[in-house]
């Protein structure tokens, strides 16, 4: 394979004296959807946070297209091209989707009064309506604060927000957990869109056959470890549960 | 022609909400309305006292000081933070202006000139601001509640204007201050009202259309959200508490222009009037809401109930009762309405 696009190696972290990581690796190769899993508590979302800049790793390295890399902030990962949906989404709930998908980036008005701050609405709205027709996030208003949507739609709006906006890598936390039938079919679409276009996806999920479906590799992450790798390919939902609850692991894993 | 229709509507080109129904759904529209109601009533039983040049003007002024006080306000409860030291601050920054333009003029700045007033200005809005910044710095680096914090410097504030002169009122003011700002007035509006006016309409702006304005929600609705997306929820925490202190100092000053003397009391209660108007204006308490067309709505509705209650022959004890009642029922509704709405 091709050189990878992040690696982690023997990353731990500890929260006073929690380990929530223990010497834990990672590998996202360009333009693939990589899954993460592992049982609760494995150390998943500590370790996309401290992939994604949100939390600052104890000990171990990493590297971004073959370069040392230091995340000290979620705006170094995201300078990075490296976004992040969440698992408790993150939006702003009393603004509406265009001002959510714009925050941290707003547009402003040319000249002076953009000088002055002064936002330039029209456009973040026109671009956000055109972004979320594509990936599919139907809204029936552009305009109205994202808590008056349904979870799905909220959903919808925080990983468009997220793809909008990444050209490396997206970290995705869960993102189908709290959606119906049809919107999940309707991330995971977008999804494979995304990796089409050449953006690493990483996929962090508790649904086995959704794991299998999308993915291209799956990494199995037990106790804070790296346990085992696969290609989706080549294995199956058995094979994953008995990984992630340790009835097999793989020599050359971490 | 029919099929052409049905994919255009189920296309969203631009799904934009019709301004009549984005204003019916805002409490904006229906505080303004109360208002207007108030006035209407007041007018109809006693059209001769209400609508009097003076009665009016006099209103006006009265407000003016708790009008920008308020505006600040707005900012910080839209971070859903709270600031209880504004009118203490207010008290610091009149005295301490008060008393710089005594010193600059030896001891009595009565006959002083323009070069006088502005130091005076600048002390009062440089000691208002360096209360808000202790404010601000307090709350977002050492993470002390915003309640806490103001409610410390809401006393010392007070303590340190009565420190400052022995705790008595400062006289000296200059009378070309009071004259032009104080009792002046232009086309009938006093000078005193358009100043707060030209401040309500820059903050209007800077809140709706600028991207600190968009913080300010943005900080009250999702801490998390904002520093998730990079922005730096301390420093424009800071920024906004710098903002509230600045306008208590400028009200300082507006202050002593109207009285003509610095007074070290009757401001106790200005915080809990500025927070009472701007809750009634619509902004949320829970932060993320709000703007500064409510909260001119909000200053007036207790002002004019108060005045037209007096001019009516209700006796005036009626009107902090009836402030009461419609503050509790804002935020009542508020809370409601929030509680439909994040159930979806």
């Amino acid at each position: 394979m091709s050189q990878p696009l992040l690696e982690a190696r023997d990353l731990t972290k500890n929260y006073g004296t929690v380990e929530a990581l223990r010497g834990a690796s990672f590998t996202a190769y360009p333009g693939e959807v990589v899954s993460l899993i592992g049982d609760n508590g494995a150390g998943k979302s500590t370790l996309v946070k401290c992939l994604s800049g949100v939390e600052q790793p104890t000990g171990g390295t990493l590297t971004f297209d073959g370069e040392p890399l230091i995340l000290n902030s979620p705006n170094d990962a995201r300078g990075l091209g490296i976004e992040t949906v969440f698992q408790d989404l993150a939006v702003a709930p009393d603004l509406d989707p265009a001002a959510n998908m714009f925050l941290g980036r707003e547009i402003l008005k040319p000249g002076v009064l953009g000088f002055l701050g002064v936002l330039d609405k029209k456009a973040m709205r026109r671009q956000a309506t055109e972004h979320f027709t594509r990936f599919g996030a139907t809204l029936q208003s552009i305009d109205v604060p994202i808590a008056a949507l349904s979870g799905g739609q909220r959903q919808s709006v925080a990983v468009a927000r997220s793809v909008a906006w990444a050209s490396k890598l997206v970290f995705m936390d869960e993102p189908t957990a709290a959606l119906g039938v049809l919107q999940r079919e309707r991330v995971l679409d977008v999804i494979k869109r995304v990796r089409d276009e050449g953006i690493a996806v990483v996929l962090i999920s508790h649904n086995m056959p959704e794991v299998l479906s999308v993915s291209d590799r799956v990494e199995v992450l037990r106790l804070g470890r790296r346990v085992a790798r696969f290609k989706a390919s080549e294995t199956s939902v058995e094979e994953l549960v008995g990984a992630m609850t340790g009835a097999l692991t793989q020599e050359d894993a971490a | 022609m029919i099929e052409d229709k049905t994919t255009l509507s189920a296309v969203p080109g631009e799904p934009r909400t019709s301004l009549l129904k984005r204003l019916t759904s805002a409490n904006t529209l229906w505080i303004g309305l109360v208002l207007l109601v108030l006035v209407a009533t007041f007018g109809a039983i006693r059209p001769d006292a209400i609508f009097q040049v003076t009665t009016l003007q006099f209103l006006l002024a009265e407000t003016a000081v708790l009008l920008v006080l308020s505006v600040g306000m707005t900012f910080v409860i839209i971070t859903s933070g709270i600031d209880l030291s504004v009118g203490s601050v207010l008290v610091f920054a009149s005295v301490a202006s008060a008393m710089a333009m005594n010193s600059v003029s030896g001891g009595d700045a009565t006959n002083a000139g323009w070069g006088v007033i502005a130091f005076g200005l600048l002390v009062a809005v440089v000691s208002g601001a360096a209360w808000g910044l202790l404010n601000g710095l307090l709350i977002s680096r050492a993470k002390i509640p915003a309640l806490i914090v103001t409610l410390g410097s809401f006393g010392a504030a007070q303590g340190a204007a009565l420190l400052l002169n022995n705790g008595s009122n400062v006289s000296g003011i200059p009378d070309r201050l009071n004259r032009t700002f104080g009792s002046g007035t232009y086309l009938g509006i006093p000078n005193i009202v358009i100043v707060a006016a030209v401040v309500t309409a820059l903050g209007a702006l800077l809140l709706s259309t600028t991207r600190f304005g968009r913080y300010t929600y943005a900080v009250g609705s999702n801490e998390e959200a904002a520093r998730r997306v990079g922005i730096s929820v301390r420093g424009h925490l800071t920024k906004v508490y710098l903002l509230a202190g600045t306008l208590a100092g400028l009200a300082g000053f507006m202050g002593n222009a109207f009285f003509r003397v610095a007074v070290v009391t009757g401001h106790e209660t200005d915080n809990l009037n500025a927070i009472a108007a701007v809750v009634l204006g619509g902004t949320s308490i829970f932060g993320g809401m709000g703007s500064v067309l409510g909260t001119v709505f909000g200053v007036f509705i207790p002002a004019v109930l108060e005045k037209g209650l007096v001019i009516i022959g209700v006796k005036e004890f009626w009107q902090p009762i009836a402030v009461a009642i419609v503050l509790v029922a804002a935020v009542w509704l508020d809370q409601t309405r929030r509680r439909a709405r994040n159930q979806r």
